[in-house]
């Protein structure tokens, strides 16, 4: 492991401490040395509050929140960051070290055109005159495969996509030629088909300009397949390091081992599945603005349906804005569907609320994605969960704290958590009380929408895997709502998969693993990192470019203009056709059962 | 969005934009004039009662009634009055016996200058405070300032113009207290008998525009646009003037536009204390005097000159926005 | 109880703790104003006018030869108790209007938001003077007027307030539960609201104290035989050549009232942010 040269970039001992107003002043990170050579790309990784972006954010001497950093050594190239003042940081910042941000969005300036932003590396620091700078830009455009490279830097964010954002972003990086990149999660707010993407055109860009990189990110599959070392961290200290492929296998401390088995959710057996239907949802329609002839003005479901029995677990994936989050809110009676109908039991539900039984609403509880904002701050968590005992059952006083007790016994919290509000709760907590309270309904249908996703990994596993125990021994019908196919496909005895609103798949456990799904559900599979360094290469460049538009006649496919395989003369004039092969559905001309091309003649 | 829009000039989508908030602005006006009008109309008694007084017989006031057209239905009444607004006609002041319109022709001037020299005061004065302040945020200089400002726009205007006349006028005397603006005067008799009218509601101005500056710039200097920024290595000064100033350009426009309408309140202390010949004394004395035509002449003036102050932030924020342009 | 608010009293910085003192300063006067005056409020005690203060009369005599200090901790207690009642009832009428519409939403929200829009955009105090002209001024039409003044502005922000709230998954989860309008207005909304609407109720009567002081200054206020803080200045106004304890210490009492009350207010804001 010894270097012959000295490394690019050497970090020993750092410390980052925060005066908190008190006066007082806690350690954020503690006790951090690592070495990068020159070239290299090294992955920090952690969960929340672990310290990485803090950590990377010192390689450029800036600390957010005023954080005190101190180190024996921050040597980038010949640059000893430590002893730095403000005045030479500011030099170095953006010339030869640079930062590519989580969120593009935020971090370009609204009112200002991309390009004028993208060369200001170049043009604060007197690199280049402000003609040069922009054909460099134009030059890393075209590079970095973004459409119409001439003109693009002419637009402001608004009028650009997330993943052109984030390579837009690339190129300020990248246009001074900086020795190190500092990539903050530069993929975790994009869709995982255009994470893909993103992920290449940065691996390519940080291979040809020969800098050496530092990626953080919590997501260890996606740290796989652009880092050559990995360093672990939790709690602002290191845990261990070690280069990629040799981490993900033989994982030396127990912190990454339950990182990367929360990465990886072990398949789970099918319930035992019953033949009646709780829940059944047929051809709905919903959306936004005034309704005319069961269409909304601003329609995000079309003609949806699903088909729930008892005691089974149905997975509902798709992109954002693909609707899945909508459809929960109709099924709940949140949202009151345009079209179609919903039905509990065989009996006929009104789309609203108010036309809903209490004995009706009883029985469908909804959990929503983001715990801050699903329970009420100011109560405790006696109140959450007492609510609906009160409300639906009738249970107070002594009883109701009894209850409260064992339900909260059931999500694994102490029963002295029920004194404290809601806010004062970590983030896990607080999803299972959310939990708690719909469970306190004694629902016959849960609705999961994303419980997970605003949660870190581990946390995230233990309460899928808490939901997937309780719903077994209780019988509870569920709809997992999520973005992460893996889940899904762990989780579920059915799969659900919607594209701009519609359901283009629906397949049953036994038919996951059938060589051919609908095309978008194949992209999605595909997309999704492997924990393997060699993932992403063994793609190939063969990825489609993702573009957001849908044709202009909303009839036919919506996933037409990224489909690999269709097939122009009828995917581009007829609507899909719903076909059906061995219980999976699907809404696609190239899946049926008479092949039509030699793509679909591989099939028995 | 969708479409680029680079084959249609973007000035049609801005003109529509302005257009419409051209329209809103009327409207609110529209129904400002509704409520002006029933609220001055709900008069206990009658104004016929009014002018007569206590000893008129019931058939003079009835008399005078119909020559003021009371008996006519409200909608009636409301719609001869907005026409004639609408037609520079505000009506004929029943106290001072005047047209309402030459009554305010002269004074509405003086306002204008008052007003006009405390906007341009004020605004240098509060923009470079609010800036300072939030670009030092935390620091001694912006805890002292958000405690100066925040005393002074709690301070009565009278305070402050008792105590700049005891020290100006008697104490030291400079100014005069009395601000008797004549037609004829020069520019420095103007100035001087302006001088401390301006001061005052300077003072009251600059110290709430200075707040809602300091709110909109330091907004945006979380912002995490501006960390990129010094990440780039952007220099601080380039960062407020190219970064950080455009995106609040909205904000602190509003921020002004609301302060100044401030002036119209403060203007109506102001201007009684000195005596000031402007329209906000002149609307008090309507007040004492019950003197409705004059008064929803004064007040439609004030929710006009508001509302273009307003209109007029919201329209340069819209072509400082790119977003709101497009 | 009393325990934890003083401390949270003592965590304030000094501007807070001493706006805090301030307005109980203040509202101590104004409630056992009658017990502490030394003199009759009406009462000629001096034969001097505008003479300065001694040790017989604090704050010295008013153009009449009457005792300042106890005509303004008279005039304390109007003002106080009038801003009071009006700063209570402009935010409990503008955010019950706020919570009605934020809930009902759609038309009804619609409406009501335009017509508040519609008041909102007159000024103040030209608004308040057109409701005198109209009404009159006793003391109980003027707590009115103030109220009726400021309710727009509390509807804007409580409004504001209670549309977020109303969007988050919380009021979700109680709609879907089948809860009524009440249960989620009182239960779910509300308590939510509370912190922000005591500040602005805090900053309604700041802007009253100054708006009825404004008034009775020019004698369209408060009216004799009764007399606020602001109609005091008034009264004493020909004192002002000489510099006169009369018209200075019943202004520089609304300044130490509002000036307080705003210093507390930001001291609480500043702590809630952090």
């Amino acid at each position: 492991m010894s270097e012959p040269v000295s490394p690019a970039v050497e970090v020993a001992n750092l410390a980052i401490t925060l005066d908190l107003p008190d006066g007082s002043s806690r350690p954020i990170v503690e006790d951090v040395s690592f070495a990068i050579p020159k070239g290299e790309v090294r992955a920090l990784i952690g969960e929340s509050g672990s310290g990485k972006t803090t950590i990377a954010l010192a390689m450029m001497g800036y600390s957010r929140f005023g954080g005190t950093i101190s180190a024996d050594r921050i040597r980038v190239g010949d640059l000893q960051i430590q002893s730095m003042g403000e005045r030479e940081l500011r030099k170095v910042r953006g010339s030869r070290i640079a930062y590519i941000a989580q969120s593009a969005a935020t971090a370009f300036n609204p009112s200002r055109t991309i390009i004028s932003q993208v060369i200001e590396p170049l043009t604060v620091h007197g690199l280049a005159t402000g003609e040069q700078a922009r054909e460099k830009a134009i030059g890393l455009f075209r590079a970095l495969a973004l459409p119409s490279p001439e003109t693009i830097g002419d637009r402001y964010i608004h009028q650009v996509s997330g993943g052109q954002l984030q390579r837009l972003m690339a190129a300020m990086a990248l246009i001074s030629d900086p020795e190190l990149i500092i990539l903050d999660e530069p993929t975790t707010a994009l869709d995982v088909t255009t994470q893909v993407e993103v992920l290449n055109t940065f691996k390519s860009a940080i291979a040809a300009s020969g800098a050496t990189a530092i990626y953080v990110s919590h997501d260890l599959a996606v740290v796989a397949q652009v880092a050559d070392r990995i360093v672990v961290l939790k709690n602002g200290r290191m845990v261990e390091q070690g280069d990629a492929a040799s981490l993900l296998q033989r994982p030396q401390s127990d912190y990454t081992r339950s990182l990367l088995a929360a990465a990886r959710p072990v398949e789970r057996g099918a319930a035992e599945e019953q033949a009646q239907s709780v829940l059944a949802v047929e051809g709905v329609h919903a959306g936004y603005g005034k309704v005319r002839d069961g269409l909304a003005t601003i329609p995000v479901l079309s003609d949806v349906s699903l088909r729930l029995s008892a005691g089974s677990s149905l997975g509902v994936i798709g992109e954002s804005g693909s609707g899945k989050s909508t459809l929960a809110r109709v099924i709940a009676g949140l949202l009151p569907a345009s079209n179609g109908s919903v039905r509990l039991n065989g009996e006929l539900l009104s789309p609203g609320i108010d036309g809903r039984s209490k004995e009706q609403l009883r029985q469908i509880q909804l959990v929503f994605q983001n715990a801050d904002t699903a329970l009420n701050p100011v109560q405790t968590v006696r109140d959450a969960i007492a609510r609906p005992l009160a409300f639906y059952h009738g249970i107070k006083g002594a009883a109701a704290d009894a209850r409260v007790s064992e339900l909260l016994e059931i999500i694994q919290l102490q029963p002295a958590v029920a004194a404290r509000r809601t806010a004062e709760l970590s983030g896990g907590q607080k999803q299972r009380v959310n939990l708690a309270r719909a469970l306190a309904a004694e629902p016959t249908v849960l609705l999961c929408d994303e419980v997970t996703s605003a949660l870190d990994t581990v946390v995230g596993a233990a309460i899928l895997d808490l939901i997937d125990d309780l719903r077994r021994r209780m019988g509870i019908a569920t709809v997992f709502i999520s973005h992460d196919i893996s889940t899904v496909r762990a989780f579920c005895d059915e799969m659900l998969v919607l594209y701009s609103g519609r359901a283009v798949e629906t397949c049953p456990k036994p038919a996951f693993s059938a060589p051919l799904h609908h095309p978008y559900t194949e992209l999605l599979v595909d997309s999704v990192p492997e924990l393997d360094p060699e993932w992403l290469a063994s793609l190939g460049g063969q990825h489609v470019p993702s573009l957001p538009e849908t044709p202009a006649d909303k009839s036919l496919c919506a996933f037409l203009p990224r489909c690999p395989v269709a097939v122009a003369g009828t995917c581009d004039v007829l609507p899909p056709p719903l076909v059906t092969v061995d219980g999976q559905r699907m809404l696609c001309h190239q899946r049926g059962e008479v092949p039509k091309n030699e793509d679909a003649g591989a099939q028995p | 969005m969708a479409v680029q829009g680079e084959n249609r000039p973007a000035w049609i989508g801005l003109t529509r934009v302005v257009i419409q908030r051209v329209l809103s602005a009327l409207l609110t006006l529209f129904l400002v004039s509704i409520v002006i009008f029933i609220a001055a109309s709900l008069l206990p008694g009658d104004a016929a009662q009014e002018v007569l007084g206590q000893s008129a017989t019931p058939q003079q006031v009835a008399a005078l009634r119909h020559e003021m057209g009371l008996d006519q239905p409200a909608i009636t009444r409301y719609v001869d009055w907005l026409v004639a607004m609408l037609s520079g006609d505000p009506g004929r002041s029943y106290i001072a016996d005047m047209e309402v319109s030459d009554l305010i022709g002269e004074r509405l001037r003086n306002s204008l200058t008052l007003a006009g020299v405390t906007a341009l005061v004020s605004s240098v004065l509060a923009l470079t405070i609010g800036i300072v302040s939030a670009i030092n945020r935390g620091s001694k200089l912006d805890r002292t300032l958000n405690v100066v400002t925040l005393s002074l726009v709690a301070v009565p205007e009278f305070l402050i113009a008792t105590i700049f006349v005891l020290i100006f006028s008697v104490k030291l005397v400079w100014l005069p207290s009395i601000a008797m603006v004549s037609p004829d005067a020069s520019w420095g008799d103007m100035l001087r008998s302006m001088a401390l009218p301006v001061l005052c509601l300077t003072f009251v101005v600059t110290a709430q525009m200075a707040r809602l500056t300091r709110a909109a710039v330091a907004d945006q200097l979380d912002r995490p646009y501006v960390e990129m920024a010094r990440l780039k290595g952007v220099p601080f000064r380039r960062i407020i003037l190219f970064h950080v100033l455009p995106n609040a350009a909205g904000p602190v426009l509003n921020a002004m536009a609301l302060s100044l309408s401030y002036l119209m309140g403060g203007a109506i202390i102001i201007e009684t204390i000195f005596s000031f010949p402007g329209l906000a004394s002149l609307m008090v004395n309507a007040v004492t005097s019950r003197d409705m035509p004059l008064l929803q002449s004064c007040a439609m003036i004030f929710c006009t000159a508001y509302l273009v102050l307003i209109l007029i932030a919201d329209v340069v924020a819209i072509l400082a926005n790119p977003r709101l342009r497009s | 109880m009393i325990r934890s608010l003083a401390s949270r009293a003592a965590a304030l910085p000094l501007s807070g703790r001493i706006g805090l003192a301030l307005v109980l300063f203040w509202l101590v006067i104004a409630v056992f104003g009658p017990l502490i005056a030394p003199y009759p409020v009406g009462r000629f005690v001096d034969e001097e006018v505008f003479s300065p203060a001694t040790s017989q009369f604090w704050l010295g005599s008013d153009y009449l030869g009457r005792d300042v200090l106890s005509r303004l901790i008279w005039g304390a207690r109007y003002t106080v108790l009038l801003a009071l009642g009006a700063a209570v009832l402009a935010v409990f009428t503008g955010t019950s209007i706020a919570l009605f519409a934020a809930i009902r939403g759609g038309v009804v929200d619609e409406v009501i938001s335009r017509t508040m829009d519609t008041l909102i955009s007159i000024p103040s105090k030209i608004f308040s003077l057109v409701l005198v002209a109209a009404f009159g001024s006793s003391l109980s039409l003027l707590m009115l007027i103030a109220a009726f003044t400021y309710i727009p502005g509390n509807y804007r922000i409580a409004r504001a307030l209670a549309v977020n709230l109303v969007g988050m998954d919380f009021v979700s989860v109680a709609r879907a539960r089948g809860e009524g309008a009440i249960h989620i207005a009182w239960r779910e909304v509300l308590p939510n609201m509370i912190h922000p609407l005591m500040a602005d109720m805090g900053l309604r009567f700041v802007f009253i104290v100054l708006l009825l002081s404004g008034l009775s200054f020019l004698g369209l206020g408060v009216q004799p035989p009764h007399a606020d803080l602001g109609s005091l200045v008034r009264e004493n106004i020909s004192g002002l050549p000489q510099g006169a304890s009369a018209i200075l210490s019943p202004a520089i009492a609304i300044a130490t009232l509002t000036v307080g009350a705003n210093l507390f207010i930001d001291a609480l804001k500043g702590k809630g942010d952090s």
